[in-house]
């Protein structure tokens, strides 16, 4: 363990660094964006988005590659096809409610194919595994400053819109009926998610963003009673799975993301455990 | 007591996508001050009614008019409680923060105001669960979340009341202070109380609406074994029949299938 800690100072180690900063800086937006997925049951959504994100990846390497569009980075492919996926799945689902899960489900699989025909026809070596499965690898210092542009982003209106945002979440209806925007509200929450899994298909890779998504909102949901409470709680489980499994992936040299995840469900079960040992001597 | 009508519906029809209308040639006038109970089978109308008055939904035929204006312009002085199933149980919120929603407003943004703080508080008073305001929601029992769901309703400020089957899963010993309650909210406001508890519509209003697709009107004093025989035998086979449907329908308010097989 100690030799883990003096590799870590190595001037080599510097991605590593790099990944445990983007951690530590990506758990605020994860954890946050992560409770209002969990409270509004719309894990489904996040992982037809995050599928939807290969497309993107997809579309962003074969234009860059074959039309030779420099500024066509796959991380831009990723936010955009995000974002598209979020608005389409939000706005059928506002107009015509029904359909919904039908509409997740082909965005899902349409976005993951189109990403696979993209990457086909994409001249060159492609990192498929990494999206499918996170590579801290993929993550550069530029990414720090997304980052941190992302918490931004989902904490202003989180902090400003907390009361609407909870409103919405506990009792839409209710909220409508009150004059609130509650399609605005969802639009925002959706297009704010879509933001969070492009970070997170980078940290554990398409797959098992919806398992980083829900865990550490879960685990918090165990201790939590209020939902800003959650959030913050979230924010810390989130950051420790998060570094725990980075360092535990270089440490058994494992896949990061796996060891993320294998990591933060450990300790949701451990704290479903201890919830109901508490309940019974309640 | 003023007579001046409230509520008033003309001729109104309401069908889902099937081809046997919910609700048909409705009318029906309610004066302030006249407090009712909305009773009725599963499935012959009350849950469509409801959202009809709330706006939610808008009738094919007929005319809605609440405080002499459209449902959804009325909005503001409509206080509404939804059956406390509806959501979810577990969800990470405080009694206070529960009952705050009831003062949102159009154009809200962000922060609750001092007095958006004491009209919920004099709303938990009225209710007699001051006490509960720091509690989870998820920690009370059904009876209380009903009362923290009619606070809220009180929070909007309303001047009618929409109060969806307020009586079930009450607390056992503690519906005679629960009806003292309503009583006492009757004589400020109009209410109108979707219930299945006969014995409770029947003590506490002086009109009922009953509604199976068509909707009558009695006087709550003639209303007699008979009058229930009429409007509730057809009901509970109906009940028994398409229960599944129904739950089915409440969850989503989308009901294309339950129109027509709840009126096979």
């Amino acid at each position: 363990m100690i030799e883990l800690f003096r590799d870590l100072a190595l001037p080599e180690m510097g991605f590593m660094r790099c990944a445990l900063l983007i951690g530590l800086l990506g758990s605020v937006a994860m954890g946050v964006v992560g409770t209002m997925v969990v409270t509004r049951r719309i894990t489904s959504i996040a992982g037809a988005i995050a599928h939807a994100v290969l497309g993107g990846v997809g579309a962003a390497l074969y234009l860059q590659r074959v039309n030779g569009i420099d500024w066509c980075s796959p991380l831009l492919g990723a936010a955009l096809g995000a974002v598209a996926a979020a608005l389409l799945i939000g706005l059928v689902s506002i107009y015509a409610r029904e359909r919904e899960d039908t509409v997740i489900g082909v965005v899902w699989a349409l976005g993951m194919s189109v990403g696979l025909l993209f990457l086909d026809k994409t001249p060159g070596y492609v990192d498929f595994q990494g999206y499918l499965f996170g590579n801290i690898l993929l993550l550069s210092r530029p990414d720090v400053y997304l980052t941190l542009l992302l918490d931004v982003v989902v904490l202003v209106p989180t902090v400003l819109f907390f009361n609407n945002l909870l409103a919405v979440s506990f009792d839409s209806c209710f909220a409508e009926l009150r004059g609130v925007r509650v399609k605005l509200i969802y639009l925002l929450l959706l297009v704010l998610t879509a933001l969070t899994i492009v970070l997170m298909v980078y940290v554990v890779g398409i797959i098992l963003v919806i398992a980083l998504l829900t865990l550490p909102a879960a685990t918090a949901g165990c201790f939590a009673r209020r939902l800003w409470s959650t959030m913050v709680l979230a924010v810390i489980a989130c950051w420790l799975f998060v570094t725990s499994g980075l360092l535990g992936s270089y440490y058994w040299k494992l896949p990061s993301g796996p060891v993320i995840v294998v990591i933060a469900a450990f300790v949701y079960i451990i704290a479903l455990i201890f919830n109901s040992v508490r309940r019974k001597r309640a | 007591m003023s007579s001046e009508p409230i509520i008033e519906i003309k001729n109104l029809y309401f069908q889902y996508d099937s081809s046997q209308p919910t609700l048909e040639n409705v009318c029906l006038t309610i004066h302030r001050g006249q407090s009712a109970g909305i009773i009725g089978p599963n499935g012959g109308g009350k849950s469509t009614l409801l959202k009809l008055l709330l706006g939610m939904l808008t009738p094919q035929r007929g005319t809605i008019r609440i405080f002499g204006t459209d449902p959804v312009s009325a909005r503001p002085k409509v206080g509404y409680m939804p059956q406390y199933h509806q959501l979810d149980a577990a969800f990470p919120i405080s009694v206070n923060e529960v009952v705050l929603q009831g003062t949102l407003r159009r154009g809200f943004w962000g922060r609750y105001s001092a007095e958006n703080r004491r009209v919920a508080a004099a709303a938990l008073e009225e209710m007699g669960i001051a006490h509960l305001a720091e509690r989870s929601f998820a920690d009370l029992s059904g009876g209380q979340r009903q009362r923290v769901l009619i606070a809220r309703a009180l929070a909007c400020s309303p001047e009618l009341l929409l109060l969806d089957e307020p009586t079930a899963n009450i607390d056992p010993g503690a519906e005679e202070q629960f009806y003292a309650t309503l009583d006492r909210l009757s004589r400020k406001l109009t209410i109108l109380t979707v219930s299945h508890d006969l014995g409770f519509v029947n003590r506490e209003v002086g009109l009922l609406i009953c509604v199976n697709r068509q909707v009558s009107l009695h006087d709550a004093a003639d209303f007699d074994q008979d009058t229930a025989n009429r409007i509730y035998r057809h009901g509970m086979h109906m009940i028994h029949h398409n229960h599944a449907c129904f739950c089915g329908c409440t969850e989503t308010g989308e009901n294309s299938e339950c129109g027509e097989a709840c009126h096979d």
